[in-house]
């Protein structure tokens, strides 16, 4: 109970991070040259200023930016995000239809980072400054310097194009109507590489961290009791060595949740996933004002639950946290 | 003296030093060793490395040579990585620096900003900039520095928040020295090992952000960036594969070299925790 | 018949060390129901010998030579597996700080219960039970809930009452007691060493105390073994070594221990330099959602400092002495009260403050900046407050030399001083100001007793030399008696008791101060 009442706290003061992000984004998208019925009027091949002058107004963009912040401000509360030109839909509808796949993808690309970074990084720990060290750990900067893109389109050529072992990109096989399991194992198959592509280099990096963490936590007093209670090292590091080292790397999710984010708009791109990234990417082209707005507060709004959540978790491995000292 | 023989010790750092010093030897001798524009027309399109001597790494889809792309492409990557993280280290250290020394609501107000910026996907951020601002070099770099500096001006609060309050800063407190001193002349110069090695972490992630940005096609067209040859070859991919693959490899071994120089750094400024011997 | 017995030990330190062995020839043994202590200062080399005896030398360490038996069983041939089914069982330790010894992430019965569970393969339920008989044994109140607890909730003393229990848990042949109340108040180390000395007795086993505190010496121990630089220099019966030395070192180890009794008073100025006149101060924690309890950290704090004289503040952790220390400097703001010098209130101005009163730091390690040359920080103050550089830099030489530096030290960094000559450095700082009061918070505890006596006698001769006024800042009674004129018994941030040193000290008034005297360790040998 303490530990929800505790994350429920940090939710709450997360609440002016998320205003400051909206006006921050509505008052920077004001210093872009043209507006959205520029693009419309442009997509439509011109028009005369007495259409511009109507399709403004329709589109709440004939006021002051102060009042169109404060409206846009006021609409959020109700979860309205206004009205996509480009796509002829309600923001929410489009970003709703997106939302799923880039879920999926950042969920699977995370457990798979995590539980092999954890993994690699006790291992190294372990034979720390010895081959397996040197192996995982010089693995560890290769896998952090490869760029994702890149992987990703290495990773169609090998495992696509010479193997052709796995689809090259898409969500599914549209060529094919799979139900139940199949379904299940078809989106699966589709989602093998950019799972990995996207994990790459949070796997790099919290192997890194664990590794790192697991010597810190190693050469602590308790773990020196845990050795003088006459405890087998493995027992020494299941026990006692496992959980400590594990807190940075619980708060490295929180941290990095908006940079995963971030890759997957890369990521979708490359394997054409019909997620938000990729919409994001095609409004910035499309200059579809009202749909950026409606995935930066979605994605604020994402960053914010997945840190509720790890907030949560957080509290749950260390007991200092929930008595609060 | 002791720091400077420690990186030069340091396996890691060596490797990354060489590394990075050819990269920095091809782009500061590419308009030597290819005076043409690296854009314009060289030959052939899609020839094969090594089916022409002329062109080495063999040319792109429109013609051009790859090479001269990959060395004048050096030279963007290190400007654009060097510039952006020296925005974003001075904008974080001032940010950190105060907030971590003054704490109460100066520290609370500027760790909401901090807090912003990094609940927002920094590439997400990075497209709305380019997109507001456009994409030209020089946007293109500041935007990188301004998407990158939160870690930075977190790490810097963190180090400050432990340091203010040790007796030595107490001690000339009580001497009664001024804020400035005691900020630039006693806190930052212990703070500033870390935030040195972090530099290399943001480099690196300058480096990327640029050019997966170039590889969308959203960054500066008329530079001849490592990632804008990459997009270019996704629509030879199935075929030739090779003009994505080779400015990929110059761009994993760039920020190879930056984070085994960051990683020697770490081992000569906080030999505690040096990570072999 | 011995329990534990070390012959001829030799164990090599890494290369590049200040020396080749950690420990040389070293030959200890301790039988049943005996306390050896093992005595010496920092570097002598006695927690190295207590790691090598439980078999966890450090990475780097290796035995070179001798021989280590336990109950006759030769401990070097033992292989790893053989060594873990020792360590806990045979042979347990209980280490010097509670506050990081313990698992924070593991209930204190896990804890304990593991004991059971790894070396005699016992069911949870009953781990438990016995965990609890053991928290029982250790005097903890509230044993029900202690099993429960995690170490964060727990003080120090409980923390280290739970190392104990668990140490003892399978009723070990050998315990080793690495510096175990080094950590711990006055009144909570009595507790502990009573505690220890109580099992032990009852169940006979042999312990290897390791300490540098004498006072706990001539408190627990049965024999002693005095170590310096790796080499036990003297060794015999706790009534042999502590009244009767033999070696040059002994001795001058026992002469610096300082006792209980207090110089003659002399007379003392009526001009009152320093008033702190009904001083509130409380901490409030905040953050954006959640308030604390407020923690009263002075309570109507009043005392005052004579010209020329030495106030001492004692008090035990959490008494409120430090906070005392720092609002009197400046360097914390009070609630309520004042802080009066030389007859006017403290100034807001960092830079007239500095003038008025300076402040010696507790740890020497801390207080000196690791970037910056120590001359340079001498020389910073007054260069500040308006002292042509050169002028300042000649006077930071001047100082050096006054407080038993070489002058020409001030060109070098803070890491090439040892502990005692980094205080000097720091006192050198404090007196570049020409403070009319100086703050000394806990000077000397961070250093070893022979070192300490000297830098006491530094500063009673500055004190005769420039007639300073200072307010002594200290947890250790027998420190205060050395150097101070009058004293203030400080508990809860209340001020409990306050008057000359030597009648506070001779008839205290406060049951407090009272329980205090009882609790300083050693006292029936070295005075009061």
């Amino acid at each position: 109970m303490r530990v929800l009442g505790l994350a429920l706290r940090r939710l709450a003061a997360s609440l002016p991070t998320l205003l400051l992000i909206l006006a921050g984004m509505f008052l920077l998208l004001q210093l872009a040259p043209g507006d959205t019925v520029d693009a419309l009027m442009a997509q439509m091949g011109g028009g005369d200023a007495a259409l511009a002058e109507e399709l403004r107004r329709f589109y709440g963009l004939d006021v002051g930016i102060a009042a169109q912040l404060g409206r846009y401000m006021l609409r959020l509360l109700t979860l309205d995000l206004g009205f996509s030109a480009i796509y002829g839909k309600p923001v929410a509808t489009v970003i709703l239809e997106r939302l799923p796949p880039t879920i999926l993808l950042m969920i699977s690309a995370l457990s798979f980072a995590f539980f092999f970074g954890l993994v690699l990084g006790v291992v190294a720990a372990r034979r720390v400054n010895r081959w397996p060290d040197t192996l995982i750990s010089t693995l560890g900067l290769i896998f952090y310097a490869t760029p994702s893109f890149w992987f990703g389109l290495m990773a169609i050529v090998v495992s696509s194009v010479y193997l052709q072992w796995l689809p090259a990109g898409g969500f599914g096989d549209i060529t094919q109507s799979y139900t139940g399991i199949a379904a299940v194992l078809d989106t699966a198959r589709h989602l093998v590489l950019p799972t990995l592509t996207l994990g790459l280099i949070f796997l790099a990096i919290y192997l890194r961290i664990m590794r790192a963490s697991m010597l810190e936590v190693l050469s602590l007093d308790f773990v020196r009791t845990a050795r003088a209670k006459g405890l087998s090292e493995t027992r020494v590091v299941a026990r006692h060595v496992l959980r400590n080292a594990m807190l940075p790397m619980v708060t490295l999710i929180g941290l990095q949740a908006g940079t995963m984010l971030g890759g997957s708009v890369v990521v979708e791109s490359v394997f054409s996933l019909p997620g938000l990234g990729r919409l994001a990417y095609e409004s910035v082209v499309q200059r579809d004002l009202n749909t950026l707005l409606g995935i930066v507060f979605v994605s604020a709004l994402l960053v914010i639950s997945i840190n509720f959540v790890v907030d949560i978790l957080y509290a749950r491995l260390d007991p200092r946290i929930a008595s609060g000292s | 003296m002791r720091a400077a023989k420690a990186y030069l010790r340091s396996q890691a750092a060596l490797i990354g030093t060489v590394i990075l010093l050819a990269v920095l030897v091809m782009g500061l001798g590419a308009s030597w060793f290819y005076p043409a524009d690296p854009l314009g027309l060289a030959g052939r399109p899609l020839q094969w490395p090594g089916a022409n001597p002329r062109f080495p790494l063999g040319t792109d889809p429109s013609g051009r040579d790859i090479a001269a792309q990959l060395f004048h492409g050096a030279r963007i990557s290190l400007l654009i990585g060097v510039v952006a993280t020296s925005i974003a280290v001075v904008i974080g250290i001032a940010i950190g620096a105060v907030a971590g020394f003054y704490g109460g609501i100066v520290d609370t107000l500027l760790m909401r900003v901090t807090e912003a910026f990094q609940t927002l996907p920094n590439f997400l951020l990075l497209l709305v900039l380019v997109a507001v601002f456009g994409s030209t070099m020089g946007t293109v770099t500041v935007a990188i520095g301004l998407v990158s500096w939160p870690p930075v001006a977190r790490l810097t609060r963190a180090e400050f928040l432990t340091l203010r309050t040790r007796d030595f800063v107490q001690a000339c407190r009580v001497q009664g020295l001024g804020d400035a001193h005691l900020i630039l002349r006693e806190v930052l110069p212990n703070a500033l090992p870390p935030v040195i090695v972090y530099a290399s972490v943001v480099m690196a992630v300058a480096i990327l952000l640029e050019s997966a940005l170039a590889f969308l096609q959203l960054s500066d067209p008329n530079v001849p960036s490592w990632g804008n040859l990459i997009g270019l070859g996704r629509s030879v991919l199935r075929t030739e594969w090779y003009v994505s693959a080779i400015p990929g490899v110059a761009i994993l071994l760039t920020i190879l070299g930056v984070s085994l120089v960051g990683q020697g750094l770490n081992d000569a400024l906080n030999p505690r925790l040096a990570s072999g011997r | 018949m011995s329990r534990l017995v070390v012959e001829g030990l030799t164990i090599r330190l890494p290369r590049g060390a200040d020396r080749d062995n950690a420990i040389e020839d070293v030959s200890l043994s301790v039988a049943a129901g005996e306390i050896l202590c093992v005595v010496g200062e920092s570097g002598s080399g006695k927690s190295v010998t207590a790691s090598a005896v439980m078999g966890l030398l450090a990475p780097g360490l290796s035995i070179a030579a001798g021989r280590m038996a336990l109950s006759g069983e030769d401990l070097r041939a033992q292989s790893p597996e053989a060594w873990r089914a020792i360590r806990g069982r045979r042979i347990a330790m209980v280490f010097q700080e509670p506050m990081t010894a313990l698992n924070p992430l593991m209930s204190v019965g896990a804890q304990i219960g593991e004991m059971w569970r790894v070396h005699m393969n016992l069911d949870a339920r009953e781990a438990e039970r016995r965990a609890l008989a053991a928290l029982r044994e250790v005097n903890l109140p509230d044993p029900e809930g202690a099993l429960r607890a995690f170490p964060h909730e727990l003080s120090g003393g409980q923390r280290q009452r739970v190392m104990i229990a668990m140490a003892l848990a399978l009723e070990p042949e050998v315990l080793v007691c690495d510096e175990p109340t080094t950590a711990l108040d006055v009144t909570t180390q009595a507790q502990v060493l009573a505690l220890i000395k109580d099992l032990q007795r009852r169940h006979g086993t042999a312990v290897m105390f390791i300490t540098h505190d004498f006072g706990v010496v001539a408190e627990i121990a049965d024999r002693v073994a005095v170590m310096r630089l790796g080499r036990v220099v003297e060794e015999g019966t706790a009534r042999e070594v502590l009244t009767n030395p033999r070696h040059d070192y002994t001795k001058a180890l026992l002469a610096s221990v300082p006792g209980l009794h207090a110089p003659t008073a002399r007379a003392l100025s009526s001009d009152e330099v320093l008033q702190v006149r009904g001083l509130t101060k409380t901490y409030v924690s905040r953050g954006l959602f959640r308030r604390r309890k407020p923690v009263r950290a002075l309570d109507d704090v009043s005392v005052t400092l004579k010209r020329g004289s030495t106030l001492a503040v004692v008090g035990e952790s959490g008494s409120g002495k430090s906070t005392l220390a720092r609002c009197v400097v400046g360097l914390l703001g009070n609630d309520g009260g004042q802080v009066v010098i030389g007859g006017a209130p403290l100034p807001k101005r960092r830079r007239d403050a500095a003038r008025l009163v300076q402040m010696v730091f507790q740890d020497p390690y801390a207080s000196l900046n690791p970037r910056r040359r120590a001359g340079a920080q001498v020389a910073q103050g007054p260069i500040a407050a308006g002292t042509p550089a050169v002028a300042a830099q000649r006077e930071a030489r001047d100082l050096f030399a006054l407080v038993g530096l070489d002058p020409d030290a001030v060109d070098r960094y803070p890491h090439e001083f040892s502990g005692g000559q980094r205080q000097r450095i720091g006192i050198a700082r404090a007196l570049a100001m020409k403070p009319q009061v100086l703050v000394a918070d806990e000077p000397v505890s961070a250093l070893d007793v022979s070192v300490q006596a000297q830098v006491l006698a530094l500063l009673r001769e500055l004190q005769a030399r420039l007639g300073l006024s200072i307010l002594f800042i200290t947890h250790d009674l027998r420190v205060a008696a050395q150097l101070c004129d009058e004293v203030a018994v400080m508990r809860n941030g209340v001020v409990e008791e306050a008057g000359p040193i030597g009648a506070v000290f001779a008839d205290p008034r406060s049951a407090y101060t009272r329980s205090l005297i009882d609790a300083i360790p050693g006292r029936a040998l070295f005075g009061l």
